[in-house]
């Protein structure tokens, strides 16, 4: 079988600095991956030019998902084709209502998909579920997005919204940092439940805790833009143990 | 050598003025109210000091970021001719959603009976136009205009006064030619349940038209009342509203005051709106502009008693080539007034915005609550803001506050809403709607807000990639 997402040799630049330096990575229908890795390494970059975002330039190479060119395409396509970024620093839309967003963006997806609209109640209702499973407060809906959320409920959002769309890819950025150990496993709970012979997860962390909950395939190691080591759960532990020195990381910052 | 005649800038203005000063002198007898005393020294005196200041030009600081020079190019008849083709099935698009028990409407400047239903007098309100006014009960019509901003006689300084009358030159000519409007008279403790609702279309012919509209709105002690302006062209080509407003709102009387300026594409549009705020009244102003090349929205508001509560709120949609003012000046001249102003510009294309707000606190005017607010969102990289907030404060125990804002739709929220899978024409309009934030919501008045929430709907759905 085909792999789900195919990264080739890819570089890339943000504001005229090379970030990305030739990354390759693999991912399979069905798996789970963690990204680890020094601060300042690439690992948002990585996120944000799998995602879409503007300013990121792509010097080379390619990356291929579910066999299309992914790089040709705009940030919502890519959305419906089901990519799905949890921010690191999710931001904050005085005015815009998390439920008439959200429920514009799970009907974008379904119409992508030929399925039928969700009508309010429908949307409600599904989202009223998922938001219980989350354990996260009913009022999140009503609230302008992430406007007056804490740390923690900003990250839960992200992944409520996660359960909404039901992305192919989840790439989780650091969605275990700020939240308290109850969170996480709740948030774990969330990424789990989206597990699926078809789905899969890119999930960037700096802690081993997180990979406690979702135990992940394959663990990589990003360092200086590229992935310099790839290993088993175990890598994570390894690195939890001695750092990343052995990466030479100390010398980005020096550069 | 012979050097060719040009002609400047103001030889076309002159060439203008001279040929208003002509029209004035060979219609002034015909003219709505002709033979009243009062009225003809006043259209005199008018015209007079409309020849002496001339069209107002940008050295003046009142208009400083609004050029009338294409407005002063062409002369605009004062009289159009009227267009007969209009019918009520015409109308339809400009209605209240559950209609108006009081509708007047003008076609080009002029009150049209067989398109309006005033409504029976009798429930204390009493609408008709101002020509019909004038025949009716002229007396009452003097004690309206008298005393009006754009002419006063009050005993200012001199250098000021002239400097207000200049930037207010327009208004001398609209006093001059002016030949209808609304007069709007609610009896003391009168409590219309329905909206007054004003249509002004405008159906030039071959020439281009001025239409020179004053209106009259007055509330009598404890009075309420709601009022609706809607401006619309239905011609792309040039023509000239040029309305003045006078209202006034006795003690304790409540007025909401509505107005929605869809102007033709090639339309000119001033208006002044001059306000009297008596004890213990409330004034609610909501202006929505989105038509004409030019518009210019003053609200002068004065605060004659204490306790005043007036809010002014606006939204200015621009695109293309447009340029809309808003400016204001409120005073403050007793205590215990609140002046709650919000005013957001949506510009686009090389479209520009122009806010200006003057509040003065005069001394005496003790516990004065006013705040000022003033924000505006660039859609394109040519559009334009210009936001001047003046706050003049001579007392000293008074909350004031003044913000302004210009940027651009924010990229990062932009990103997320398309990274969650929104086309980015629907993710600007979110961005663009929360930018709105409740000015269209906070309209009480069911239908009103309803037709407010239309006309934006519709400028969006005429957004650009
Ligand atoms: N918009 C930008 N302008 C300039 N430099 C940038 C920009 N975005 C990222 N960078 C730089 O790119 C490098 C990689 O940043 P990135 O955010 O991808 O790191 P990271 O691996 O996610 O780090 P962390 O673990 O701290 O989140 C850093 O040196 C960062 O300063
Ligand atoms: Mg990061």
């Amino acid at each position: 079988m085909e792999p789900l997402l195919v990264i080739k040799n890819l570089h890339a630049r943000v504001e005229g600095k090379a970030i990305l330096d030739g990354i390759e990575l693999t991912v399979n229908a069905g798996e789970v991956h963690a990204v680890m890795g020094p601060n300042g390494s690439g690992k948002s970059t990585l996120a944000y030019v799998l995602s879409g975002r503007e300013g990121y330039e792509v010097t080379e190479g390619e990356v291929i998902f579910d066999g299309k060119d992914l790089l040709a395409m705009a940030p919502e396509e890519r959305a419906r084709a089901g990519i799905f970024l949890a921010f690191q620093y999710p931001i904050e839309i005085p005015g815009v209502s998390t439920s008439v967003f959200l429920k514009s963006a799970v009907n974008a997806l379904r119409r992508q998909r030929g399925e039928s609209e969700l009508d309010a109640m429908e949307f409600l209702k599904q989202a009223k579920e998922k938001l219980s499973a989350l354990k996260m407060d009913q009022k999140f809906l009503s609230r302008a997005v992430n406007v007056g959320f804490s740390g923690g409920e900003k990250k839960r959002s992200e992944i409520f919204q996660m359960a909404m769309l039901e992305p192919k890819l989840a790439i989780l950025d650091e969605t275990d940092s700020g939240l308290d150990i109850d969170a996480l496993k709740i948030v774990a709970e969330g990424i789990n439940a989206l597990r699926g012979p078809e789905k899969a997860a890119l999930m960037i962390t700096h802690y081993q805790r997180l990979l406690d909950y979702v135990v992940p395939d394959k663990v990589h190691v990003l360092a200086q833009g590229r992935i310099v080591k790839t290993g088993g759960k175990e890598l994570a532990l390894e690195l939890e143990e001695n750092g990343y020195a052995a990466f030479n990381a100390a010398s980005k910052d020096a550069a | 050598m012979t050097v060719p005649a040009r002609r400047g800038a103001s030889d076309v203005h002159e060439a203008t003025c001279k040929a208003y000063l002509d029209r004035f002198a060979t219609m002034r007898a015909e003219l709505p109210g002709a033979g009243l005393p009062w009225l003809d020294a006043w259209r005199a005196r008018a015209i007079e000091r409309f020849a002496e200041h001339g069209f107002p030009g940008p050295r003046l600081e009142e208009w400083r970021f609004t050029n009338l020079s294409k407005l002063a190019e062409t002369v605009f008849e004062p009289f159009p001719s009227a267009a007969n083709g209009i019918s009520r099935e015409d109308l339809g698009g400009y209605r209240l959603e559950d209609g108006s028990d009081h509708l007047l409407v003008f076609v080009n400047g002029r009150l049209r009976p067989d398109l309006s239903s005033p409504g029976a007098p009798g429930d204390g309100i009493t609408v008709t136009g101002l020509s019909r006014a004038l025949e009716d009960d002229a007396e009452a019509v003097e004690e309206s205009l008298i005393g009006a901003g754009d002419l006063t006689g009050e005993e200012r300084a001199g250098a000021e006064r002239a400097g207000e009358e200049r930037s207010a030159s327009l208004g001398q000519l609209n006093a001059a030619f002016m030949v209808d409007g609304a007069v709007i008279r609610v009896a003391a403790n009168a409590q219309p349940e329905r909206p007054v609702h004003l249509i002004f279309l405008a159906h030039p012919n071959k020439e281009p038209a001025g239409m020179h509209l004053r209106n009259i709105i007055h509330a009598g002690e404890g009075a309420k009342l709601t009022v609706i302006e809607s401006y619309a062209g239905l011609a792309d080509g040039p023509y000239w509203t040029n309305a003045v407003t006078h209202v006034t709102a006795e003690k304790g009387a409540a007025i909401q005051h509505f107005k929605f300026q869809a102007e033709g594409a090639g339309a000119f549009h001033i208006a002044v709106t001059d306000v009297d705020l008596h004890q213990d009244a409330s004034y609610t102003n909501f202006v929505m502009s989105l038509g004409g090349i030019l518009a210019r929205n003053e609200i002068r508001a004065r605060y004659t008693g204490e306790g005043v509560h007036c809010a002014l709120k606006g939204v200015s949609l621009a695109r293309g080539r447009q340029h809309v003012d808003t400016t204001t000046s409120v005073d403050h001249l007793m205590a215990s007034g609140v002046t709650d102003e919000t005013y957001k510009g949506i510009v686009d294309d090389r479209a520009r915005s122009v806010f200006r707000g003057k509040i003065r606190v005069a001394p005496g005017a003790q516990k004065t609550n006013a705040y000022q607010l003033n924000q505006n969102l660039l859609l394109s990289d040519r559009a334009q803001a210009d936001s001047k907030p003046e706050l003049e404060i001579f007392a000293d125990d008074v909350k004031c506050g003044h913000g302004s804002t210009v940027g651009d739709i924010d990229a990062e929220a932009l990103f997320y809403l398309r990274a969650r899978g929104l086309e980015e024409r629907d993710a600007r309009t979110l961005l663009i709607e929360a930018f709105l934030g409740q000015l269209i919501d906070d309209i009480e008045i069911a239908p009103v807000r309803a037709m407010a929430r239309k006309a934006f709907t519709g400028w969006l759905a005429g957004l650009g990639g």
